[in-house]
């Protein structure tokens, strides 16, 4: 929870985190010493000096460093576990399911924790992803359709491959599936940043939310024209988010298209832990305002409102989380551990 | 170095700079994508490079090394050219591809299955579109009325007395404008459709996200850049606006426009 200064308490739902192992003792191959290395660039390049870290904690933070960030120094009321598996870059996977399962159990008022598929397994794992679904309770998934695997260098989400995991969800009431849209692992001549895919999925499962993950970055310009035409197409500001405090200038114009062209309801706050720790984001978002000239342009506003919107109250519209009742069971659990 | 090497090596890096990466239509050579131009006394040029990640797309980065294998190869004074990229997943298939002269579908056999011109085509209409925004909004700024604007062909485009930001914007804006087609009209859309007066807001609205798109993308390289090889090789802008597109101002360093050093 966020308390504003006006004592405004403000529910933070933060809709892309991770607890990830890129220890040299997991790191399988070049791969996945680059993999990390990547993200370290992020961090670096986009968070402010105060918060860095250095790359031997960056590699492994740890459950209870992650739980300290995003809960009791950070205003995360609740997250969502995303995973990425990563197997062939890393011996025991970079962050799956079973290694989240074990956070979800111990704080399971405090993490949503999302599964993950693969079009490309087949039938097969279509079975997974049900008992996946049985034994966590799913309501959404995460998935990467730019990931390598064995001869394919990625699926479209299109696919009539890809239909029948979608049809599953479907029916096993997986309504949120969050599709990671950005800079992304290995692309080589398949566009792997296109978003078209999504907006075939969107017409043709309305019951199913899709969240395009970083806003389809770099290819935001065509993320925000398929979105415009798609009602159950969201936008997770994960990667966007940072630039408030490098670029606050292109942050502004970037968060004034997607109010645009999205709308308040469809923009998702998602901080990308560890990449991004949410306290400083958090902080920076509720301070932030548009300059006026941005403003006239797009007229729209980025209120108080708007930004609670963003924070959480639209990823607990997905997720079917009453913000009132949550509130009262995190604080009566609190009372219970003092 | 003779002055002769050093004024070659000029020559080169003067036609690298005209080479753009695709996707975020700005020099390699601004970017500090080039490392390195060595010339031998008889003409044997190398050049070296580099990206922002390991991980860059492969045909981008075979798009550039291509691009800037060519630009060097259009100089007289060059006889043998070699173009290498560090640092990259891909390092040896597109170092090897391009010391080959091969196509891109050829350096990566069964996995690549476009050959770069549909690439290039699609970003260069990206292009066309953020330099047309930009020389548009130009003109309505200096107060052109947009029925007199679209009104115009080529030649009364290029005779409009335009000051050195418009001369600029119109000079990278007539760089692109064969991709949109053949149309007497100055202002197409990239479809090579008629712009309408009444219609120009909306459309202006429209292609504004590929600008914006482009400077976000811009920012994020340079810097991954800078995290992955510690020092700036070009000074950042702390807020790269328009500015820094037309080139016409030197970048200045400000607060956060250098990332720390990463592990190097």
């Amino acid at each position: 929870m966020y308390k504003t200064k006006d004592g405004e308490e403000i529910f933070i739902l933060d809709g892309h985190v991770h607890n990830w192992d890129a220890s040299p003792e997991n790191i399988k191959n070049i791969h996945g010493k680059q993999f990390i290395d990547c993200f370290y660039g992020y961090h670096s390049s986009l968070s402010p000096p105060e918060q860095l870290w250095s790359p031997e904690k960056f590699a492994k933070y740890g459950a209870e460093q992650m739980v300290k960030d995003l809960f009791i120094d950070g205003p995360d009321d609740m997250a969502i576990l995303q995973p990425t598996y990563l197997t062939d870059f890393y011996k025991n996977g970079f962050n799956t399911i079973e290694q989240n399962a074990i956070l979800k159990k111990r704080y399971p008022d405090r993490f949503i924790l999302n599964g993950a598929f693969d079009p490309r397994d087949g039938e097969m794992g279509l079975d997974v992803l049900e008992a996946m679904a049985e034994t966590h309770h799913l309501k959404g998934v995460k998935l990467y359709t730019a990931e390598w695997r064995g001869d394919s260098r990625g699926y479209k989400l299109s696919d009539p491959g890809a239909y029948k995991y979608l049809e599953r969800c479907e029916k096993l009431g997986i309504k949120n599936i969050h599709v990671h849209k950005g800079p992304t692992i290995i692309p080589l001549d398949r566009d792997a940043f296109d978003v078209a895919d999504i907006d075939h999925c969107a017409t043709d499962f309305p019951n199913l939310n899709f969240i395009v993950e970083h806003c389809g970055l770099p290819r935001l310009d065509d993320f925000c024209w398929i979105a415009v035409q798609e009602s159950n197409v969201y936008g997770g500001l994960a990667v966007v988010l940072p630039f408030i405090h490098s670029r606050p200038g292109y942050f502004a114009k970037v968060i004034s298209e997607l109010l645009f062209w999205l709308g308040e309801d469809r923009i998702l706050f998602g901080s990308d832990y560890g990449i991004w720790t949410p306290q400083w984001l958090v902080e920076s978002f509720i301070n932030f305002q548009l300059p006026d000239d941005i403003m006239k342009e797009t007229g729209k506003e980025l209120t108080m409102g708007v930004k609670k919107k963003i924070l959480g109250e639209n990823a607990a519209r997905l997720y079917g989380i009453d913000i009132a009742s949550q509130r009262a069971k995190l604080s009566r659990r609190e009372a219970m551990v003092a | 170095m003779t002055a002769l090497i050093q004024a070659r090596i000029d020559e080169v890096r003067a036609a690298l700079d005209q080479v753009t990466d695709p996707e975020l239509d700005e020099s390699v050579v601004e970017l500090g994508f080039v490392t390195a131009i060595d010339i031998t006394d008889d003409g044997a040029v190398a050049i070296g490079f580099r990206l922002p990640t390991y991980w860059c797309a492969a045909n981008f980065s075979y798009l550039m090394a291509a691009d800037m294998r060519d630009a060097a190869a259009a100089l007289p004074f060059v006889t043998k050219i070699s173009v290498t990229l560090d640092d990259h997943m891909f390092v040896d298939a597109i170092n090897d591809g391009i010391a080959a002269g091969h196509d891109f579908r050829d350096a990566f056999p069964g996995e690549a299955h476009a050959d770069l011109a549909g690439i290039r085509l699609h970003f260069g209409l990206k292009s066309f579109e953020r330099r047309q925004e930009a020389l548009l909004r130009h003109l309505l700024a200096q107060g052109y009325e947009p029925a007199a604007i679209l009104a115009l062909d080529a030649a009364g485009l290029q005779a409009l007395p335009l000051d050195e930001e418009g001369a600029i914007l119109r000079r990278r804006y007539m760089g692109r404008r064969a991709l949109a087609g053949p149309q007497m009209a100055a202002f197409v859309t990239s479809a090579g459709e008629p712009i309408l007066v009444e219609t120009l807001p909306v459309y202006l609205r429209h292609i504004r996200r590929v600008g914006l798109n482009a400077e976000f993308n811009g920012a994020l390289c340079r810097g991954l850049l800078v995290a992955r090889y510690g020092a700036a090789p070009t000074a950042l802008p702390a807020e790269p606006e328009l500015v820094d597109f037309l080139r016409l101002v030197p970048p200045v360093a400000g607060p956060g426009s250098v990332a720390p050093t990463a592990r190097r």
